[in-house]
């Protein structure tokens, strides 16, 4: 049965050109939007903004930067808080995964870490706050004890250092780095990599990170880079939880762009340049410290140390990963008791009264919110879903997976700060004159979902036996049929997965909604921020609960579904 | 890849030609004005960080619905900047039609700031609206002035605003509140820790600064020019002075402060702060009956007079929808709508209308409004001190940020 008939031909070339065109389209999403809105930043900083009268270029915005007092300050905040917040997430996840690789504590943390992951930042930062301020549940559940009945005067949140903010950041990082690590797990032999280090009397952890750890770096470095970016570069975690005395640079580009005084918008924009730079910087700093890392470890694998005794550093590594998840689980009951607060006064560990009042005031005015935030997310993601699989179609189609500037490519708009490209695209998006204010959005949210959905999809379809492939073809199917027919059926719960992950990325996404919709396209992200500005924190229950509820329920439906779908069959069960 | 750089290019030079286009809008033609705008959506820019407010926004658009056939959306803020901030970037790319914001809320240095760039709806027009007669022109100069700026009709009055101070009765005692800056200064020494403001450029903190200083300055008529670059340092002095003191006995010494009024407004409720201060009188109020503050909670204000200013809306030049905003900013200052925005029920806002303009039963109705138990009535509300020119605040606000969130 080899002789090809036309209609398996035909649906061979079908597949071969949508595979193709997606692969196009996906390297434009990467790269176009992302130059064109650095364009649109770079040409107001050097002083060309013709409508607020910038005729010239020059450098005089990088002058009066300068001089703006406390610049230094918030550029040395950003870059330190970035970088720590970066080094304990990595540090952690690595001395965890050194301890518990292979272990069933591993495995059931895997399940208490994964919805940490839909939980947006701002609601994990909020949850965070309302736990550790002066007024907050740690010091009321003490309170008793300590004889307070008044708030402790002390400088815990917002403080000058911006430990709280690190503190914050790592919440959401760590689970984060953890899970993408786990991905790369298939690609090193864990069993056998622990008994030969065991035969040989390594610690555990020594082990891990002398044998394994190098390769799975390898395969998470750019999440790390990305990690990077975004911790240098954050607004709203920013805002809840750090200082503002100056604040990170990143919070007064945004203050500089909604200054009254219009001038300032050149200001910002020159200091989108300089974040550029702090990010690079950050970025470039990272580098040196992986190598020196990875000399180190080098070194002492060299001399031999055993590390044998390492039960310390394994209790310590298991108690930061397990405060971490009760740190935002119970952050998050505090936003729900908030949420349904009435008067709820220090020290009371519990509202005085209950109420609904407030969920009732927001649920008539939610709807259209939903509305928005469900069409974008799901309208997004199943674009990036057609595209990640054309793109992988492509990959098995020729054999090249495009290595390590592919997986550059795929990282890019996640490696340069969101702040200093969007303005200048929402500067193209007015110029444009277009009125499909949707579609813009639907574009933009992709420029961000599609990497996720990428890289969370490509794993599986990677380790997919391609003998199945072969098998239809042998018995004289097309390209088209043995897609639909075998390969997406035995990838349900993988493409599932990219499905709920690129939702709950576009659920949580705050800048792009507010430049690109313009304010007429509200999100349940955009009104739980607007909202957070009047500081009510019934309200901000309300909505942070909204905005983590929505993610929870793509990620249920991603393990439910495929639990109904394979019920008969026993193979596709995990 | 060029073409789309010259694209970008041509986008930006588009805002060369951009000025403002003759307007064929006369606004004396009322019936014209209602049957142009039956069917138009009104985008009304407004803060949306306060519930009551966002509920008082949607009534307006309900009678706005059903009155005139006009559908009012608020586009929520969390600062009013980001509007102007669409208009620019809108003049900008050259959009001088069309424009995404028809309504915003706005006074003080966004409205300076517009009227100066050209990106407010030209000529003036809030004269001309019929419940312009209403509005008290000869009590609240405000009205006509916003931040010693004329406002040439280019705004219309919404609201009044008068800088009061809340405390809670259960926990501070009554006789010791103080009845000035300088005694205020002398009570945070007595209870450190227990006073603070937001940080500049937050509207409220800001505003104290005005405050104190407009108290300790030598002379306050300087306060109503533009700042004269040559006596500033000297002029400010006796500002930063107190603010240095202030500051060793200030909530977390000064080295962290509030947000914006809300936050103070939530340590206020959670006993870090004792004394707060808002721009409405009936925040208290508000609040209390929300379940947000204790119904123990008092104002008082200062018997030598606080800052006071008026609240606006303004239409931008490019306006989608300049007919429907127009019906809307008249309905604004309506009695009925102006009636229920004072009430604290709802918001709590003081109104702009004069009491000896209105017909007898609008009168009789805002004369029987239940203010609250922790508003102070209109004539206990202290002398009113005038918001000095914007030129101040801008500097004001640089000078606090050099000399205080520096990171030094």
């Amino acid at each position: 049965m080899t002789r090809i008939q036309p209609n398996s031909l035909k649906g061979s070339r079908a597949v071969a050109v949508y595979a193709r065109s997606a692969t196009l389209l996906t390297v434009a999403l990467l790269t176009l939007p992302l130059t064109l809105g650095l364009l649109g930043t770079i040409l107001p900083a050097l002083g060309y903004l013709p409508a607020l009268g910038g005729h010239e270029f020059g450098l005089d915005q990088f002058e009066a930067l300068l001089v703006v007092p406390g610049l230094k300050a918030s550029v040395l905040l950003s870059l330190v808080s970035g970088f720590a917040a970066t080094a304990i997430s990595v540090a952690v996840t690595a001395l965890f995964l050194a301890a518990f690789a292979g272990t069933r504590v591993l495995s059931r943390l895997q399940h208490a870490l994964s919805p940490l992951l839909a939980i947006p930042h701002a609601a994990a930062a909020f949850g965070l706050a309302f736990l550790i301020a002066p007024s907050g549940y740690l010091i009321r559940l003490a309170a008793p004890f300590a004889g307070i009945d008044r708030p402790p005067d002390l400088l815990i949140l917002h403080d000058p250092l911006g430990i709280s903010m690190t503190a914050g950041l790592v919440l959401k990082e760590m689970p984060f780095l953890f899970l993408v690590s786990l991905a790369a797990f298939p690609q090193v032999d864990i069993p056998a990599s622990r008994q030969l280090a065991a035969s040989l009397g390594y610690g555990r952890i020594a082990g891990f990170l002398f044998l394994l750890w190098p390769g799975i770096y390898r395969q998470i470095r750019f999440a790390v880079y990305a990690v990077l970016a975004y911790s240098s570069s954050v607004v709203d975690v920013a805002l809840i939880l750090g200082p503002n005395l100056p604040g990170t640079l990143a919070t007064r580009l945004l203050e500089w762009m909604n200054d009254p005084d219009l001038s300032a918008r050149f200001l910002a924009s020159a200091g989108a340049i300089v974040q550029l730079g702090v990010t690079a910087t950050a970025l470039l700093s990272w580098y040196a410290v992986e190598r020196i890392g990875g000399a180190m470890l080098a070194a002492l694998r060299d001399r031999g140390h055993r590390f044998r005794n390492d039960r310390t550093l394994r209790i310590a590594a298991a108690s930061a990963v397990i405060i971490t998840c009760a740190t935002v689980f119970s952050g998050i009951a505090i936003l729900f008791l908030w949420s349904v607060a009435g008067s709820w006064q220090f020290p009371y560990l519990l509202p005085q009264e209950l109420t609904l009042r407030t969920w009732q005031n927001a649920l008539p005015r939610i709807v259209t919110l939903l509305v928005t935030t469900l069409t974008a997310g799901a309208i997004s993601t199943l674009i990036a879903l057609l595209l990640t699989i054309g793109c992988l179609e492509r990959e098995t189609e020729t054999g090249q997976s495009g290595g390590q500037n592919a997986l550059l490519l795929l990282y890019l708009p996640l490696m340069v700060p969101q702040i200093t490209f969007l303005f200048g695209l929402q500067l193209l998006f007015i110029g444009s004159g277009t009125s499909h204010r949707f579609a813009a959005l639907i574009l933009v949210h992709l420029v961000f979902v599609l990497p996720y959905v990428f890289l969370s999809l490509s794993d599986a379809w990677r380790q997919f036996d391609r003998r199945y492939d072969v098998l239809a073809v042998a018995i004289g199917r097309s390209r088209l049929s043995a897609l639909l027919a075998i390969r997406l059926p035995m990838l349900t719960r993988a493409i599932l997965t990219a499905f709920a992950v690129g939702f709950a990325v576009s659920v949580g996404q705050y800048l792009p909604t507010v430049l690109i919709g313009e304010g007429r396209l509200q999100t349940i992200t955009t009104e739980a921020v607007a909202l957070a500005s009047g500081g009510n924190r019934r309200v901000i229950g309300v909505y942070a609960l909204l905005q983590t509820l929505l993610p929870f329920i793509a990620f249920a439906f991603a393990s439910l579904v495929p639990a109904l779908l394979y019920r008969n069959r026993r193979a596709m069960q995990v | 890849m060029r073409s789309i750089t010259k694209f970008l290019a041509a986008t930006l030079v588009a805002g060369l030609t951009a000025a403002a286009q003759a307007s064929d809008l006369d606004v004396s033609d009322w019936t014209k004005i209602e049957k142009a705008a039956a069917d138009q959506t009104v985008y009304f820019n407004a803060w949306g960080g306060s519930e009551n407010i966002n509920a008082y926004l949607e009534w307006v658009g309900g009678e706005m619905q059903r009155r005139y056939n006009v559908k009012v959306t608020q586009v929520k803020l969390d600062d009013t900047a980001s509007a102007v901030s669409k208009v620019v970037a809108e003049k900008a790319a050259g959009k001088n039609e069309g424009g995404s914001v028809d309504l915003i809320w706005i006074n003080g240095e966004n409205f300076a700031s517009m009227k100066r760039q050209g990106l407010l709806l030209t000529p003036g027009w809030a004269s001309s609206l019929p419940n312009w007669n209403y509005v008290d022109v000869e009590n609240q100069p405000t009205t006509l002035t916003d931040f010693t700026e004329a406002t040439d009709g280019l705004e219309s009055p919404w609201g009044g605003a008068k800088m009061v101070f809340f405390y809670d009765g259960a926990r501070t005692d009554k006789a010791g509140l103080p009845d000035n800056a300088a005694q205020l200064l002398e009570w945070a020494k007595r209870n450190p820790g227990r006073f603070s403001y937001p940080a500049p450029p937050d509207f409220i903190g800001s505003s104290f600064l005005k405050q104190v200083l407009s108290e300790v300055i030598d002379d306050r008529a300087k306060l109503l020019e533009p700042v004269a670059e040559v006596n500033f340092e000297r002029n400010v002095e006796p500002l930063f002075a107190y603010l240095d003191e202030l500051h060793k006995v200030a909530w977390r010494s000064g080295k962290a402060f509030p947000l914006n009024y809300p936050d103070m407004k939530q340590k206020l409720g959670d006993g870090e702060l004792d004394i707060i201060f808002a721009f409405n009188p009936a925040e208290a109020s508000s609040a209390i009956a929300a379940g947000e503050l204790p119904d123990t909670v008092r104002s008082f204000t200062f018997s030598s007079g606080t800052l006071g200013n008026t609240h606006f809306v303004a239409i931008p030049y490019n306006a989608n929808a300049r007919e429907g905003a127009l019906l809307v900013a008249n309905f604004l200052i309506s009695p009925e709508a102006q009636l229920r925005k004072q009430n604290p029920q709802y918001w709590g806002d003081p109104t702009v209308l004069s009491m000896t303009k209105l017909p007898d039963a609008d009168r009789g109705a805002f004369q029987a409004l239940d203010l609250g138990v922790a508003t102070l009535t209109p004539d206990k509300l202290g002398p009113v001190i005038s918001e000095p020119h914007a030129s101040w605040m801008e500097r004001i606000e640089t000078e606090w940020r050099r000399r205080y969130a520096s990171g030094n």
